[in-house]
Parts: C-alpha cells; sequence; structure tokens
C-alpha cells in the first residue's frame, strides 16, 4: 500500500493538536494543521470530541473531507479521508509512575531511566538505600497513587532478599491507582529473576503484575527495552482505558497511542541515529521541562517537573535564585516589584507578555529554567555506575568514577527547542540567544526550533509497527521533520576558554556559496552575527592562545556549516561564560551581546 | 476530573451553591438527604489504615529469614501492644535468648519467610469531614459524602494560604483603595474574617495571626513576604493543607492592588454575616481557587450553572479585569474585539480587545483580561 496521506494529532492537556500529512510532488510535506480544546474533563470527559473539533478545522482549511459524520475515514478514498490515523496522548496529567530499585545509583537510576524513555513523569525512586524508614516509603506510596509502578533491583543470579523486602513495603502500602477504583494497580517486575517467583508471592493477589526481563541482568550491563515497551503496553491496556474516550480513540488509530513525551524522544533518537549526530531536544513548558539526548549513541530524558514557564515559574526563581535571573536582565528593576510581577505570572499563568520589558523578564526567566533543567540532565545522562574499571597506568593521576555524564558540549551537534517562549518568541535571534545563553554549546552547534511542536505527532508516525507501511511512515516522518517541522535558526560557534579582555580569542574565515569571503577577528567578550540563510558555508576556525575550538587546544578547524534564519553567531565571550558582577557593567555587556544579535532592537529607545 | 483552567473570577450576589463534601476513602455517610446541616455538623467519617511498622526479625534475632515462623511467638493476623514480646530465640539451653519486642500497637500483617520482615499495622486512623457551609443536604454520594445546597453570595480570589475557616465578616477598610495597617486589627477580631482594601504587609497578617482572626480578604500581598508565613518559597501555586489560624485570600495578585469594585461592595453588604472560606488554591489543570461563602436564606437565587453558562466568553460591553501589566488590576469594558492579530510592544502577535479604562480607550492583549462574573 502506498501511503498517501496521515492524520496525527497529539492530545495535550490543554490543546490538541491535528497534522495532516500528505504525499505531494514525490515528497511527504506538512499540509494543513489544526487545533482544539482537550476534552477530558468535564463537561466533555470524552478525548475523542476535541480531535473531532481538531480534524474539523484541518477540513475546513484544506476543504478535504476527513470525517464521516463521528468516524475518520480511513483508508483514503479518491481524495476523501485519510489513509493512516495516530495519536499520542498527554492529556489528564500524561503518565505518572513511581519506579523502585534496590541501590538508588544502580537499579534505582535504571528504572528511572526506562520509566522516563517510556515518556513518563517519575513521581518518586524508591530504593533500599534511599535513606527512609520503611513506614516513611510506605506514607509516600500511598501518598503518592501513581498510575503504574515499575519495581526492579538485583542482577540475574543475585541476591533476592532486598528486592524482594521492597515487594513487601509495596504490599503493605496497598497503592491505589490514580484513575478509577474498578481495577487492580499495574505492576512491572524488571529485576533478578530469581526473585520471581516471591516477587509474584508477595504482589501477585494485590496487584496486576507483569514481570519482564531484568533491567540490568549484569551490573555492566543495562536492558531498558523491555521494560520500556511494558510500560507502553500497559499504558494502552490499563491507564488508556480508563481516561474518558479513550477506548473509542484506541479503536481508531492504526498505531498504539503513545505517551507525547515517549513519541518526542523516540523522534529524536530516531533522527540522531540516522545522522550520526549528537542531539540535544527540549520541550519548556509551563510546568515542566523536558530534556532529550543522544550522546555516544545512548539516550536520556529527563524531566524537571517544577521548572516551567507559567504554573512553576516561581520555583524557577526559588531554585535559580533572583539574582541569577538578574543577571540576564538589562535594566534596573526594583527586586521586589520584579518577585511580585512574578509571582502574578504563577496565579494567572495564560497571561502574555505586552510590553518589552516584560517579555525581556521572561525570557531571562526561561534562561535559567533551561540552565537548571539541563543541570539535572547532565548530572542523570551518565555512563552506568558501579561498573568496575580496568585502570592502567595512564589513569593513576586522573581516576575516573563510573557515572561520568554523557553530554559532552564539544560533541554536541544539534540543539533542538521548543515550547512557548522558544517556538514562540517574537524574534528568532531571540530563541537563538536563549538557546546559547542557557545551553553555553561549546564549538560549532546547530540550533533549531520545533515551528510548532509536531515532534510527538512525528514520533509515533516513526515508529508505527505495522510493516506495510512502517518504512514510508519513518521516511514521511524524516522529510516532515526536516522540511516543516525544524526551523533552522543558524550555528553557534563558541571558542573554549578564557583570556583578559579584548585578546583575540579566534579568527573565523567563512566562504559563501555565491563565492564570497568573510574573514574576522574575534575578541574575548564579543558576539558577532554573521546574517546568512540556510546554506553551506565552508569555515576556517583558528583559535587564539589556550582555546579550542573543537579539534583540541590552538587546533585549527575547518568544517562546513549551515547559516538560518538567524544566521552564524560566533560566541566570543568564552566558556565557561562569566557575567559582571557589577550592575553596570553587566548591563552595558548585555547591552552590547543583544544588539549583535538585534535581540531586542526597540530596548531603551 | 475537574474543570479546566478558565480565567475569569466569580463574584456572585446571590446564587445557588453546591458544594461536594467527600471522603479521601470511603466511608459511612451520616446524613440523608433534606436534613439542614451547620457548617461544624459532621456529614460523614471514615478510617484510614493504620501506619505501617516493619521490623526485621530475622536481622534482629540473627536467624535465618526462612526460619523466622518458627521464633515468632505473636502470629499472623494477632493484635499487639506496645513492648509485648513478639519474637524469641530458643537460646541455649533456655538461656541467652533473644527477643524483639513489639515497637507499637498493632496488628501482625505478615510475616516474610524470604525477607525476615514482620509488618505491623497500627489502628485505623479516624477522619471526619463537616458541612463546612450552612445549608441542606442536597445528594448523598454513596459511602463518599455528600453535596450540600445552600443560597447566598459567593467569591472567589485569585490566590490564597491556609485552609477550611468560618467566621463574621468585618470590614476594617473603608474603601478598596486602602491598606490594612497593623493598628486596625484588634483582639476582638478574633474568629472574624476582616476584609481590607489593596494590601495588607507582613507584619499586619502577623498582627492577625497574634488576634486568633479566622481569615483576612484583601486585594494584594507581596509574593516575597509568603516565605516568612509558609517557612518555604513557594514554587507551584499548590496551597490549602498549611497550618495556620488566620487563612488568607487575595482577590487580585501579588503587590498593592485595590480590590475589585463588584467584591469590595458585595463584602461590604455582607459585613456582620457568618461566612465560610477557604484559602486552597491550586492552578494546575483542574484549578481551584480560594473562595467565601455567605449563605443567606433565600431560595430566590438564580442558579450559578445557568448563570455562569451565559456569562462565559468575552464579548463587546463585558465588564474585564486587566490581570498583567501595564495596567494591571484595573477594571474596564470591552469596547471592540478585532479579529485580526496586532502586534505589541513586545512584538507579540496576539489577539486583543479594545478596552475603556477611566475613559481611555487602551489594547490589551485577550489572554491577559479576565472577564469579572457579577450578577
Amino acid at each position: 500500500m502506498k501511503l498517501r496521506s496521515i492524520l496525527a494529532t497529539d492530545c495535550g492537556s490543554t490543546t490538541t493538536k491535528a497534522i495532516l500529512i500528505e504525499f505531494v510532488d514525490g515528497e511527504y510535506r506538512l499540509t494543513f494543521r489544526g487545533e482544539a480544546p482537550t476534552t477530558v474533563e468535564a463537561p466533555f470527559e470524552d478525548v475523542t470530541r476535541g480531535v473531532l473539533n481538531a480534524t474539523m478545522e484541518i477540513e475546513e482549511l484544506s476543504g478535504r473531507k476527513i470525517l464521516d459524520g463521528e468516524n475518520i475515514i480511513t483508508p483514503q478514498k479518491k481524495d476523501n479521508g485519510v489513509d493512516i490515523y495516530i495519536s499520542t496522548s498527554s492529556a489528564g496529567g500524561g503518565l505518572q509512575m513511581m519506579v523502585a530499585g534496590v541501590v538508588k545509583s544502580m537499579t534505582g537510576e535504571s528504572a528511572e531511566r526506562a520509566a522516563l524513555g517510556a515518556g513518563s513523569i517519575v513521581m518518586d525512586v524508591l530504593a533500599s538505600n534511599d535513606g527512609r524508614k520503611p513506614h516513611e516509603k510506605i506514607t509516600r506510596i500511598r501518598q503518592l497513587r501513581p498510575d503504574m509502578i515499575l519495581l526492579s533491583g538485583g542482577i540475574d543470579g543475585g541476591t533476592t532478599k532486598h528486592v524482594v523486602e521492597l515487594a513487601e513495603i509495596l504490599a503493605a502500602a496497598n497503592p491505589q491507582p490514580r484513575l478509577g477504583q474498578n481495577y487492580k494497580l499495574p505492576v512491572i517486575y524488571a529485576g533478578n529473576k530469581k526473585a520471581t517467583s516471591s516477587i509474584k508471592k508477595t504482589l501477585g493477589k494485590l496487584t496486576d503484575l507483569d514481570v519482564t526481563e531484568n533491567i540490568r541482568p549484569v551490573l555492566e550491563q543495562e536492558n531498558l527495552k523491555p521494560s520500556r515497551d511494558k510500560i507502553h503496553d500497559l499504558f494502552m491496556e490499563h491507564v488508556m482505558q480508563q481516561a474518558p474516550g479513550y477506548k473509542k480513540l484506541m479503536s481508531w488509530t492504526d498505531a498504539p497511542i503513545m505517551p507525547t513525551p515517549g513519541a518526542v524522544g523516540a523522534l529524536i533518537e530516531m533522527v540522531a541515529n540516522k545522522e550520526n549526530i549528537s542531539v540535544v531536544g527540549v520541550d519548556i513548558g509551563g510546568a515542566t521541562t523536558d530534556i532529550f539526548s543522544v550522546f555516544q549513541n545512548q539516550f536520556n530524558r529527563t524531566v524537571s517537573a517544577n521548572l516551567g514557564m507559567s504554573y512553576s515559574i516561581c520555583n524557577v526563581l526559588a531554585e535559580a535564585s533572583l539574582p541569577n535571573v538578574l543577571r540576564w536582565v538589562p535594566f534596573d528593576i526594583d527586586e521586589k516589584e520584579l518577585t511580585n510581577r512574578i509571582g502574578n505570572k504563577m496565579i494567572r499563568p495564560t497571561t502574555v507578555p505586552q510590553s518589552l520589558e516584560e517579555l525581556v523578564i521572561e525570557q531571562a526567566i526561561a534562561r535559567e529554567a533551561l540552565r537548571l533543567s539541563f543541570i539535572q540532565h547532565k548530572a542523570f545522562a551518565v555512563n552506568l555506575k558501579g561498573v568496575q574499571k580496568e585502570r592502567t597506568i595512564s589513569d593513576a593521576f586522573e581516576q575516573s568514577d563510573s557515572g561520568e555524564s554523557l553530554v559532552d558540549m564539544m560533541e554536541l551537534d544539534l540543539i533542538v527547542g521548543s515550547g512557548g517562549v522558544l517556538s514562540h518568541a517574537p524574534r528568532r535571534e531571540q530563541s537563538a540567544k536563549m538557546l546559547i545563553d542557557s545551553f553555553l554549546p561549546e564549538g560549532v552547534t546547530s540550533l533549531a526550533v520545533d515551528s510548532i511542536f509536531m515532534m510527538p505527532q512525528l514520533g509515533v508516525m516513526a515508529n508505527i509497527e505495522n510493516k506495510e507501511i512502517a518504512e514510508q511512515a519513518r521516511v514521511a516522518a524524516l522529510e516532515v521533520f526536516e522540511k516543516d517541522c525544524l526551523i533552522r535558526l543558524g550555528t553557534c560557534i563558541a571558542p573554549v576558554g578564557k583570556l583578559n579582555n579584548s585578546e583575540k580569542i579566534l579568527n573565523v574565515i567563512l566562504e559563501f556559496k555565491n563565492g564570497e569571503k568573510e574573514n574576522i577577528d574575534i575578541r574575548f567578550g564579543d558576539l558577532v552575527r554573521i546574517r546568512v540563510g540556510y546554506e553551506k558555508v565552508k569555515a576556517t576556525l583558528t583559535p587564539g592562545k589556550n582555546i579550542d575550538v573543537g579539534a583540541g587546544i590552538g587546533e585549527q578547524v575547518n568544517t562546513d556549516i549551515y547559516g538560518g534564519q538567524v544566521g552564524i553567531i560566533i560566541d566570543g565571550r568564552g566558556r565557561p561564560l562569566q557575567i559582571d558582577q557589577s550592575s553596570s557593567k553587566r548591563i552595558a555587556d548585555l547591552k552590547k551581546w543583544s544588539d549583535a544579535v538585534d535581540e531586542y532592537p526597540e530596548l531603551g529607545k | 476530573m475537574a474543570h479546566s483552567y478558565t480565567p475569569g473570577l466569580k463574584v456572585l450576589k446571590n446564587t445557588k451553591i453546591l458544594k461536594e463534601r467527600r471522603l479521601p476513602l470511603k466511608g459511612s455517610v451520616d446524613t440523608s438527604v433534606g436534613d439542614t446541616v451547620a457548617p461544624g455538623d459532621i456529614i460523614a467519617k471514615t478510617d484510614l489504615p493504620g501506619n505501617v511498622q516493619m521490623v526485621n526479625i530475622a536481622n534482629q534475632l540473627n536467624v535465618d529469614a526462612s526460619d523466622v515462623e518458627t521464633v515468632m511467638i505473636a502470629k499472623e493476623g494477632s493484635k499487639v501492644s506496645k513492648n509485648e514480646l513478639i519474637a524469641q530465640t530458643n537460646g541455649i539451653f533456655g538461656y541467652f535468648k533473644s527477643s524483639v519486642n513489639s515497637p507499637v500497637d498493632g496488628t501482625i500483617d505478615s510475616v516474610s519467610n524470604i525477607t525476615g520482615q514482620v509488618v505491623i499495622r497500627e489502628a485505623p486512623i479516624p477522619v471526619e469531614v463537616d458541612a463546612y457551609i450552612r445549608g441542606v443536604v442536597h445528594e448523598v454520594i454513596n459511602e463518599e459524602g455528600v453535596v450540600i445546597k445552600s443560597y447566598g453570595s459567593f467569591v472567589q480570589g485569585i490566590f490564597g494560604i491556609g485552609g477550611e475557616s468560618r467566621g463574621e465578616i468585618k470590614m476594617l477598610s473603608e474603601s478598596r483603595t486602602s491598606e490594612i495597617s497593623v493598628d486596625m486589627i484588634l483582639p476582638e477580631h478574633e474568629g472574624m474574617i476582616i476584609v481590607g482594601g489593596s494590601f495588607i504587609s507582613l507584619e499586619a497578617y502577623k498582627k492577625a495571626l497574634e488576634c486568633k482572626v479566622a481569615g483576612v480578604v484583601v486585594g494584594g500581598f507581596n509574593y516575597f513576604d509568603l516565605e516568612e508565613i509558609l517557612g518555604y518559597t513557594l514554587g507551584v501555586a499548590i496551597t490549602g493543607s498549611e497550618d495556620l489560624i488566620t487563612s488568607l485570600i487575595v482577590t487580585e495578585g501579588y503587590g498593592k492592588i485595590q480590590m475589585g469594585q463588584q467584591t469590595f461592595d458585595l463584602l461590604k453588604e455582607n459585613s456582620g454575616r457568618l461566612a465560610s472560606i477557604n484559602g486552597a488554591t491550586q492552578i494546575r489543570a483542574g484549578v481551584i481557587r480560594p473562595e467565601i461563602i455567605i449563605p443567606i436564606d433565600t431560595s430566590s437565587a438564580k442558579d450559578s450553572n445557568e448563570h455562569s453558562k451565559k456569562m462565559s466568553g468575552m464579548t463587546e460591553g463585558s465588564l474585564v479585569r486587566v490581570i498583567r501589566s501595564p495596567n494591571f488590576g484595573k477594571i474596564g469594558s470591552v469596547k471592540e474585539l478585532p479579529s485580526e492579530l496586532r502586534k505589541m510592544e513586545s512584538e507579540t502577535m496576539v489577539r486583543v480587545a479594545i478596552i475603556d479604562i477611566e475613559g481611555k480607550l487602551v489594547e490589551i492583549p485577550r489572554s491577559n483580561l479576565e472577564v469579572v462574573e457579577t450578577d
């Protein structure tokens, strides 16, 4: 079957977004999109209502008949209907899980990685060594009421006592599922297989127990996929069945419904693998910030539950501290007045910045939310802990522990930003600058934003298992991702090192498609923007003394880079970036950097 | 599931109020449909499962987990008292016995021969739910609670701290623009709900706590002062479980912001009446706003559901409040709702409303306005 058209929806907690992808002139393109409020809550209590409304908007815009009454026409008949319909969902709070492992930094962390990778929110990680007494753990389990629990612990054939102990704690707590009282809580056991029968004895009657392969069969190896798949299955079988209207929605879709972040992660992982690049993706929302990364072919996802731009904006302020937010604001402002303003955004989360000053403050907070989320991500995206390493004589002076962060900014090739504050910033220059200031890329890094946040739909498309259409759907997902989803902002070139003021940090020679050349000396503390569209540019980068731009200290880099809607930004501010403590110097520096990229041209006029 | 976030706070003078009172777990409901209830009447009760203590007998007696059952003196299902002997080894020739006593009063829930753990469950914890407002039982939710119906005034605040409380309404400010100062709060205000205009300072709120005032309703409060009251920085607006004698309800927001005219006038009209208030706020999907309920003996009130349907959405002529600077806190009427996107000073392209504020026409993003619902 030739795949001609795809309808994909993402049922978010507030909005249901639908996109129509069609095969036009030999390629797959996004042709229309529509959105409508999600209808999971009263008075509708039926998710399909919002799906139909969003689809109706596409019908109106495209003039194509997709619905037959309250049904989606599949497959496409002449110009009516679509060949397949797929969906993701994060409505009703998404998938909320609790995970447990024997050692917090080993099986506990592996279980957390599996749950996060599957797209869930991890409410808590229980571990035998987490410092809490059994009754404290029990109280916590009772309070949280997760959708699902993933229990792991022990390597295969190892001691069973600790993991059974955890199961006994779960049994004593007798946890109840979050949605509805009429089903047992799904529990996945992915631990030491020797303990399986004891686990079944302890939890079999109380919960809906499912056993899968051990998440950590040996210390040196993590085996996350079986658990991730099991989480997706149970999400469909149990959790989704309880949410209003999902039974009907599931009967409509041609592939299992995926949790939204799980689908985004799957897409990012696929892009990284296909291009053989390292990627960081970020989705900054009102309540949470999700970060996805692929380094050394290893995928990681973290959710910073209380770092967001509206519901949890005050928590960003609390965690980052006021001076850290203010260091991004290029004007003086009364601190107490500022905290009240931020507080008011929290209690009225749907408001938008009308004045330029308000926009600058919001983007300053976004930088801190992104920076803090990325710190959490770097701490989590690590090599396996507890693995014994063979050491050579060269390690004698520089002993590195297991559990090193996989995130290597010099190795990073692409940062993709999404979420209101990045995708809908009034100027793309602002998005690029926020990404650079908060992630502090090193060397050569491409920057992009997701235009309308369609990564979830593309992610589920790329994961269709039906063999007849799987390959075409994957191709379609990648084509649309490249052509319609990503807005290429450009490339950031950031030499690493620290010099004294105005010393030369980098020489850049750029050769453009039209044959023109530009030769620029970058001084320490400078930020330079070269306007060039999305085209290949030959770059020769010669770092100054004690400076590294990717090939080692003082080593020249010859590479092809791309411009974009912003162009090429050469960040000569050095790494780590230091912002002057004195208010007047800080404000002068911020203005200089802001003017260099045309970030807030109207500010101060 | 609760309603999704919709901006627009209710300020209703005379409305039907339906209040659901639910137990956290199933239990017994002690009232029937048609019963008249007072705020303090207990309408339902249940027992929460008791706390659980885990004692590792195998470790403490230095025996194999598989042998734990043989050393248990108290068997599964039996009741035990604190310090009662629950397990003991045979010792050597009857001497040198090791033993374990129960750390709590409770019941032996389980004995594990894999881990050697014994689970002791303490006595259930009784929980009661009161009626909260004066009214009539409208509906009984089997084994879970009731819905109480009342008629009266209903006012929502934007943010609050502290849980449910009740008391007589006492106006402290003559105008909606004035602040509540320390010297205005007196010992005679104990158990009352005091109402001010634009602001209450931290010092004045502390005085209210000291005087055991039941609640404070005011236009604004400083965000950064919350930390001293709560003992932590409020990162997300989820409140209600704070242990405070004086619940605080802010009707407009953080800072000095005059209380909405309708809100102030309505509270003033109800001065001297008994009100039930709740500072609990949850700003997430399933939004909960703090509330002031003043039951009045009347059955001629309008149905609040019909009323809110009629009022939902912004139309020309709607009374709206600006909820973000510039013009934050001001009230005006909608003159025009242009359909095209307009560029703001921030360069954000948004749908706007043209509002008449004190005779001046201003352009404001629609999402920075909330409809003031009045009747």
